[in-house]
This record gives C-alpha cells, sequence and structure tokens, in this order.
C-alpha cells in the first residue's frame, strides 16, 4: 500500500467475511428445512433464515465494496483519505445498523419486502451511514488534482446506489406500485449500479495485475458500463411482466434482457484479453484466479442463467420459482461475490505485507468454492426446471411438488458444503495474513506495476 | 484503433441518458395509466391495505410468493382466495399451531378475526389484478397427494 489510510480497508473486509460465515450459516438452515429437518423452526423459521441470509449478503458485499473504495481512492487521488478516523465511526455504525437488524429479524421486527427487509427507522441510520462513507470518498477525490476514469467509474456507481436506495423506503397502499419501485433498488442495483463497482474495481486490478496501459482499460470499461446501463435500465422491464403492469414492459423487458448478457461477455473478454495482452503478469496468481473467474462466472451465473428465463414466454412458467433461485447464486457469487475476493487477495498482501501469492490453500479456497457453487446452481436448476413441469404444466400441489423435488436439495446441501470448505479455506487464509501494518508502506511514486518489475 | 477513449465515454453517457430517459418514461406511463386500472385501484379499502401491513409485517413473502414475488418454500398466493375460499385461509391464519401440510410448516400466526379478515381481503384484491396472464394454467390437471 502507499497510504497509511488504506489500512482501514481491512477492517471492512474481515467485518465481510465475519458477515459472509453468518450468511452461509443460514444458507444452511434453509437448505435442512427443504429436506425436513426443520428443527430450528421455532426460533429461526424460514422466512427468518431467509431474510438474514439474503440481507447479510446485501450487506457483506457493499462493506466488501467499501473496503475496496477506501483502497482504491487513495491510490487514484493519489493521497491520503479525508477524515480517516470517521471511515472507523462510519464501519462500526454500519456494524451496530446490521447486527440490530439481523437480532430484529428474529423478533418479527422487520419489513417483509424481499431484500428491503431493513425496518424503516433503521433504513435512515443506513442513509447516514452512506452519506458518511460518500462524503470520505468524494471529499478524498475533491481534494486531489487527479481524477481518473476508474474512480470516476467507481464513484458514479456508490453514489447511484445510494440515490437508488431512497425508492425503497416509501410506503405505497398499492402491492404493485410497492413491487414497481422495489425493484427500482434491487434490479437497478445488482444489473446497473452495481455493475459501475464491479467495473471500477476490476478495472483497478487489471491494470495493477497485468500491466496494460491504463488507458486502454478505462477506454474498455466506458464500453462495458456503457453496455451495461443501456441494457440494464430497460432490462428492469422483466420484473414488471406479471405484477400488474402494462403489456408493453414484455415487449421492450424482454429484448433489453436479451442485451443484458452483452456486459457481461464483453466484461469476460475483455478481462481474458487484457490478461493475454499483459506482458508481464502481477506475481499474485491467487489473485489474478479470482479477478478473471469473476469476469467469466458474472457471465455465465449473471449473463447467460438470467437469460435463461427472462423471455416473457419463459417466465411465464419460471418465475416465483426456484429456478429463480437458481440465477441468483450463481450470479451473486460470479458478479458480487467474486469480485470481493479479488479484491482482498490482491489488497491483502499489500497491506500486511505477506506474500501469500500462490499457496495451495489459497488454490484450492478457489476451486472448492467455485466448483462448489456451480454444483449448487445445478442442483437449484434441477429442482427448479422440475418443480416449473410438474406445478405449472401438470398442476400438481405445491407440498407435492415440493415432496418430489426434495431428493435434489441434498444435492445442494452437499455442493454448499463443498463451498463452504473453500470459502472456509480462504477465509482462514485471510486470518494468516494478520493484520495491516505500516512496514508495508511503500513510496508513493512507486509505479502502478511496481510489482510486475 | 477506430474507438477512442472519448467515443466510448460517450457511448456510456450517451446511451444512459437515452435509455434511462425512456425508462422514466415507461414508468410514469405504468403508473399513471395501467397500474390503477389494471389492480383496480378503486378496491384498494382500509381492509386491503390493512392486509398488506399484516403481509409486510409477518414477512410473508420469507417463505410464499405472490404475483411471483418472494421465496419459494411455500405456495404462491396470488390466487388463493379462489383456489381456497375464506373459510380455509381463516383457518391457517388462526391456527395456534405451526400449520402443516404434506410435512412443511408455518409459523402459527393465531390471527384475531379482524386480522384474518383483513388478510382475506388483500388475496382477494390481488387475486383480481389482471397480471397479463399470470399464473399460467397448467394443461393437466394431476391429484397425486403425498400427505
Amino acid at each position: 500500500m502507499k497510504y497509511k489510510s488504506q489500512k482501514v480497508a481491512y477492517w471492512f473486509f474481515a467485518f465481510a467475511m465475519l458477515l459472509l460465515v453468518l450468511q452461509i450459516v443460514y444458507g444452511f438452515i434453509m437448505g435442512f428445512s427443504r429436506v425436513g429437518y426443520d428443527v430450528l423452526h421455532d426460533f429461526i423459521p424460514f422466512n427468518t433464515a431467509r431474510a438474514v441470509h439474503t440481507n447479510l449478503l446485501v450487506v457483506w458485499l457493499l462493506t466488501g465494496f467499501m473496503g475496496a473504495a477506501y483502497y482504491i481512492i487513495p491510490e487514484e487521488a493519489e493521497r491520503e483519505l479525508v477524515g480517516i478516523k470517521w471511515a472507523y465511526v462510519q464501519l462500526i455504525s454500519l456494524a451496530v445498523v446490521g447486527v440490530v437488524a439481523v437480532v430484529g429479524y428474529h423478533f418479527n421486527y422487520w419489513e417483509g419486502r424481499k431484500f428491503l427487509e431493513i425496518p424503516r427507522p433503521l433504513d435512515y441510520l443506513v442513509v447516514v451511514n452512506v452519506l458518511l462513507f460518500l462524503g470520505l470518498i468524494l471529499g478524498t477525490l475533491f481534494k486531489s488534482k487527479k481524477r481518473t476514469t476508474t474512480a470516476l467509474v467507481l464513484t458514479l456507481g456508490l453514489v447511484f446506489a445510494a440515490l437508488l436506495y431512497l425508492p425503497g423506503m416509501i410506503w405505497f397502499d398499492n402491492q404493485t406500485t410497492d413491487s414497481f419501485f422495489r425493484w427500482w433498488v434491487v434490479h437497478l442495483w445488482v444489473e446497473g449500479v452495481w455493475e459501475l463497482i464491479l467495473g471500477g474495481i476490476l478495472s483497478f486490478l487489471l491494470i495493477k495485475l497485468t500491466g496494460v496501459d491504463r488507458e486502454v482499460i478505462e477506454k474498455w470499461l466506458y464500453v462495458i458500463v456503457g453496455l451495461t446501463f443501456i441494457s440494464g435500465i430497460l432490462g428492469t422491464g422483466h420484473h414488471y411482466y406479471y405484477i400488474g403492469a402494462g403489456k408493453m414492459w414484455l415487449i421492450v423487458g424482454g429484448i433489453f434482457s436479451a442485451l443484458e448478457p452483452l456486459a457481461f461477455l464483453g466484461m469476460a473478454l475483455f478481462a481474458i484479453a487484457m490478461y493475454r495482452k499483459g506482458e508481464k503478469k502481477h506475481p499474485n496468481k491467487i489473485a489474478l484466479n479470482w479477478t478473471i473467474g469473476t469476469a467469466i462466472v458474472a457471465f455465465v451465473g449473471a449473463g447467460l442463467l438470467g437469460l435463461a428465463h427472462t423471455l416473457p414466454q419463459v417466465n411465464m412458467y419460471t418465475h416465483g420459482t426456484l429456478v429463480t433461485a437458481m440465477h441468483g447464486h450463481l450470479a451473486f457469487w460470479g458478479a458480487y461475490a467474486m469480485i470481493v475476493f479479488a479484491f482482498v487477495s490482491y489488497a491483502m498482501p499489500n497491506l500486511t505485507g505477506r506474500k501469500l501469492y500462490e499457496t495451495a490453500r489459497g488454490t484450492y479456497a478457489f476451486w472448492l468454492a467455485n466448483i462448489g457453487m456451480m454444483g449448487m446452481t445445478v442442483g437449484f436448476g434441477v429442482a427448479g426446471v422440475a418443480q416449473v413441469y410438474l406445478e405449472r404444466k401438470m398442476g400438481m400441489e405445491f407440498g407435492d411438488v415440493q415432496n418430489e423435488i426434495k431428493v435434489h436439495f441434498y444435492i445442494v446441501i452437499a455442493c454448499a458444503a463443498m463451498f463452504a470448505t473453500g470459502v472456509g479455506l480462504y477465509i482462514y487464509e485471510f486470518i494468516k495474513y494478520g493484520k495491516p501494518n505500516d512496514e508495508a508502506l511503500i513510496p508513493e511514486n512507486t509505479p502502478d506495476n511496481a510489482a510486475l518489475v | 484503433m477506430l474507438l477512442s477513449k472519448k467515443n466510448a465515454r460517450v457511448f456510456f453517457f450517451g446511451g444512459t441518458i437515452v435509455t434511462f430517459a425512456v425508462f422514466i418514461v415507461m414508468s410514469v406511463q405504468t403508473l399513471v395509466k395501467e397500474v390503477p386500472v389494471k389492480t383496480h385501484e378503486e378496491n384498494l379499502s382500509k381492509e386491503v391495505i390493512a392486509g398488506k401491513k399484516l403481509w409486510e409485517a409477518n414477512n410473508c413473502m420469507g417463505c410464499h410468493t405472490i404475483m411471483g414475488e418472494g421465496a419459494y418454500y411455500a405456495p404462491e398466493l396470488t390466487k388463493v382466495y379462489e383456489r381456497r375460499g375464506e373459510g380455509y385461509i381463516k383457518a391457517v391464519l388462526q391456527s395456534s399451531v405451526p400449520w402443516s401440510p404434506r410435512g412443511r410448516k408455518m409459523v402459527a400466526y393465531n390471527f384475531s378475526d379482524r386480522e384474518a379478515e383483513d388478510m382475506i381481503a388483500f388475496f382477494k384484491w390481488i387475486g383480481e389484478i389482471d397480471l397479463n396472464g399470470f399464473p399460467p394454467k397448467p394443461e393437466y390437471k394431476i391429484n397425486k397427494n403425498t400427505k
């Protein structure tokens, strides 16, 4: 690292890892409920586990993004973060809000709107927290003379993500209107502005890891985020097919959703092309694995598997079935979890000075987690497709169908165990790195590709 | 190189602004012209709204789906009023032990008469929304019951 204030990123990463562990635990609770072992029903019924599972996902990813931003922005702006103490205050307050929300879910303290379960009073605290975060990031950028495209795209993503949280905080009497705006938050986050964050982080990593010229990488970054928004904004229409909105969304949503994989394809081709173009590779093989991996798995999970059920004719049958869970798992993993893992793998040696660039543990972590998640995706997919045919085509009762497809959840659980082992190894490696220290500081004017030469 | 960084930037900002403008126009059209008609907004009674509040306060979407949205652990409830009728729904909501048809448990909500009726009003209203053909009608009807 070049700036002392970058050290705060470590604590964000550590908190993110902790939440991820909890997310996985709650995932297992749900998995076991599905095969009949809902032994915790009295304390943690399925809807509690589900709210915890998805909210922890959102919070740990955002925590990871924030950590990445606190690392990237000083380096791109070439100065220390402003008000570094406030960054720690922000983390602690975020943790407090997160803990209160998660505990609250166990006591019926929530707002039952998928992904936005955080109760309204806590929403206001989230807003204050995010404003503080943005204040520090923007303050640092304004005080610097240097404006890079990577920093701009990352910051735009973070600012829009904050703005888009607001439509989710309005009460509507009409369920359709409520749902309509809920997707402004959820869809425009994950298939819109979060991709800017993903693109910004990916671009930073590629600049550092491949040694390709910044101008080339940033040019393609604009093309990719351009494709993301052009397809993703009107692609919101695929959530409006069957919730009481007009039929024109079937056409517009169908066409633009079909274009959404292009952005991810672009990203995958771009990452691979830059990797091949880079003549000198960074010795941090594990970070490189995760970086190229995120681009490819995002294309498969978010791009292709999304396309698999966004055509209106298909979605009519798959909407509200386990097919969505199939797509959701690999999409979030590939596009967002893996980019955080990539960034943490890149940043840890620089923060701590320990160069665990190509350990067996790190390599196993990568493959076990990825193969495990692929297996889970297949399990959800088989269960989902069977559900579609039995329930929607053949007219079997929901509960009967669930009993028929139960067997696939044993596969999901087995694969989840493999996935969890991979993640466990990754976190063990994270702990092995130890804490960040000032001895890892390198001179400010060290070039981007210093480690390569 | 044909494409300069400047062109790429124009592509990004230009594309975003144009598609966002179209999105806003379509959203306004939907919310002002379509939703009130398709959802029969005139039928949004006090009871329906109270039902929606209960729906959210208990995170029903954490297990069920409605209009295809939610979790996939418990049945889709868009047409539950038509499918099960009032009596059945009331019995489920007022049960003091976990309702568990076919082995999967629901939280015992122990609702009052008032709450159950609000919930039923909400389901009835939801069931009447024009959802462009969702949920699809099954092509066959199988009556296997595994209990």
